[in-house]
């Protein structure tokens, strides 16, 4: 579905993706773990085309996003949904407006059928009560699961998160974490999920990556990835106090 | 696409390099303005679609009528300011009762659109920018991209379409407002009546004293958008950069208008 070939980024003189490469199969939920400044996010740009590589392909089902232009990218992205870090919500629309607003630009709907999709989706993220709050008036939880909702509204094939779960209380990280999975089992998206938290790409991901200067370190299910001999891995699962016989949360998958 | 990746240059390593890169990057944000004027104009077909319409009137009341209370003042002063200066030399001529021509002309030639093109670059040009950056920082522009709905069209066309209709017609009210203010000046401090100053002020000027100001009224408002939106689709670094694009905004805008404006006189009356 989605696929990586030989992709070099360098930005401010540094490489920051050095010949990556890896395959995102269809349906699954790929999780990109890693280090601050390991490329995470500057992935997660390039599979929309929010950055473009220094060298390399990027194939988005068979066509190449990196070169891409005009309606080709617009047909190309129209396959995506994308959660940002800060939810990304336009400051002047309510969470309802926000949502509705790619049906409205987009799509030649009627306006009750607009109304039903929005309800139906902001049912989904349980804020069907919050739809004519402004994004100024809810919590960052609520904010983040308007602009998961806005995220999905159109179906898409594929769901990118950047960092879901940052800057949440746990319980609602693993409210957003049942979301991605209930995603992912009701309507069978793929879902790229960048994130620090490895209890939520441990409980969401059926691969997780390890990114680790520019380059997978590691690329395993999560079973075989807390059991990685990687000591970028292994250090990074020891800071967030996972061991290979702890448990962590899998309902959510 | 509008969102832009973080760049890096290297230090430059003389002054004719450090010099050569302030060309090219003038040169660059020449192309880029140019580009983006191109844009909203070509998407200007979508003016007549519902929220293309709702927003212009939206952004005509925000931008257009909340000016309003300033531009009255400003207009009121100029007028009040040319009377005053222009009366005092001609009355030593006896010859105060021609401040009416002197303030009308003015007013609709130069003064008129060029003040109210300044005041619209200080409180309009300053809030799309700082409007627009803030977006770029809070990557609303980003995800208005990926949704594959155009920045150009959602934020440019209406801002330019609204400032368009609005600066010609600030422009036109201040200078009935600066034409009040020099009558008020006239009754009250030169002694010439109002009769007389109203006749004076429309028996000289022309028609095309209206339709130069109108216009240069006109190239200012699309300036101070273009600008603006430039320089806010362009912020980068944060607040910091929101606060650099509302400045850098406000100045070139300023400087256009001045520049333009000069041009414009030239071309219609040298």
């Amino acid at each position: 579905m989605i696929e990586f070939r030989n992709v070099t980024k360098v930005l401010s003189g540094r490489p920051v993706l050095n010949d990556l490469s890896f395959t995102i199969q269809k349906g699954e939920t790929f999780c990109i773990v890693g280090a601050s400044g390991a490329g995470k996010s500057v992935t997660l740009k390039h599979m929309v085309r929010l950055m473009t590589p220094d060298d390399g392909h990027i194939l988005i089902g068979g066509d190449e996003i990196s070169s891409a232009e005009g309606k080709e990218l617009g047909r190309i992205r129209n396959r995506f949904g994308y959660l940002f870090q800060s939810a990304a919500l336009l400051a002047w629309l309510s969470v309802a407006e926000n949502v509705a607003l790619p049906l409205r630009e987009k799509h030649r709907l009627s306006e009750g059928e607009i109304q039903r999709r929005v309800h139906e989706t902001l049912e989904m993220v349980e804020l069907e009560n919050d739809g004519t709050k402004l994004p100024s008036e809810i919590s960052g939880g609520m904010r983040k699961r308007a602009g998961l909702a806005r995220a999905i509204v159109e179906n898409p094939e594929i769901v990118l998160y950047d960092e879901p779960t940052s800057g949440l209380d746990p319980v609602t990280s693993r409210t957003i974490d049942r979301l991605i999975g209930q995603l992912r089992a009701e309507l069978g998206v793929t879902s790229v999920v960048v994130t620090h938290d490895l209890h939520s790409a441990l409980a969401i991901g059926s691969r997780i990556a390890m990114l680790d200067q520019g380059r997978v370190s590691e690329l395993a299910a999560p079973d075989a990835f807390i059991k990685s001999s990687s000591k970028e891995v292994q250090r990074f699962l020891a800071s967030q106090y996972i061991t290979q016989d702890a448990p962590w949360e899998r309902d959510a998958k | 696409m509008v969102t832009r990746e973080p760049e890096y240059f290297p230090p430059p390593n003389s002054t004719v390099a450090h010099l050569g890169r302030h060309v090219l990057f003038f040169c660059r944000a020449v192309g880029q303005g140019t580009l983006l004027l191109w844009y909203a104009i070509r998407a200007s077909r979508y003016v007549l679609t519902k929220r293309t319409r709702d927003e212009v009137v939206m952004q005509m009341f925000a931008y257009g009528i909340k000016s309003l209370g300033v531009i009255t003042v400003v207009g009121l002063f100029t007028g009040m300011i040319l009377a005053l200066q222009t009366g005092m030399a001609l009355s030593q001529f006896n010859q105060e009762v021609n401040i009416g021509t002197a303030v009308m002309v003015s007013m609709l030639r130069e003064m008129g659109p060029f003040m109210t093109g300044l005041i619209l670059a200080a409180c309009v040009g300053s809030a799309i920018a700082a409007q627009l950056g803030t977006m770029v920082v809070s990557e609303e522009i980003a995800a208005l991209e990926i949704m594959s709905i155009d920045p150009v069209r959602f934020l440019v066309l209406p801002r330019l379409v609204a400032m368009s209709v609005m600066t010609p017609l600030l422009a036109f009210y201040t200078c009935i407002i600066g034409v009040i203010g020099g009558g008020i000046v006239g009754a009250t401090q030169l002694g010439v009546s109002w009769e007389a100053y109203i006749d004076n002020a429309t028996r000289f000027a022309m028609v095309k004293d209206l339709y130069v100001g109108v216009f240069k009224a006109y190239l200012f408002g699309l300036i101070i958008t273009t600008v603006a939106c430039h320089a806010g689709f362009a912020t980068t670094q944060g607040a910091v950069g929101v606060g650099f694009a509302t400045r850098k905004a406000v100045l070139v805008s300023f400087l256009l208008v001045l520049v333009s404006g000069y041009f414009v006189t030239r071309l219609f009356y040298a």
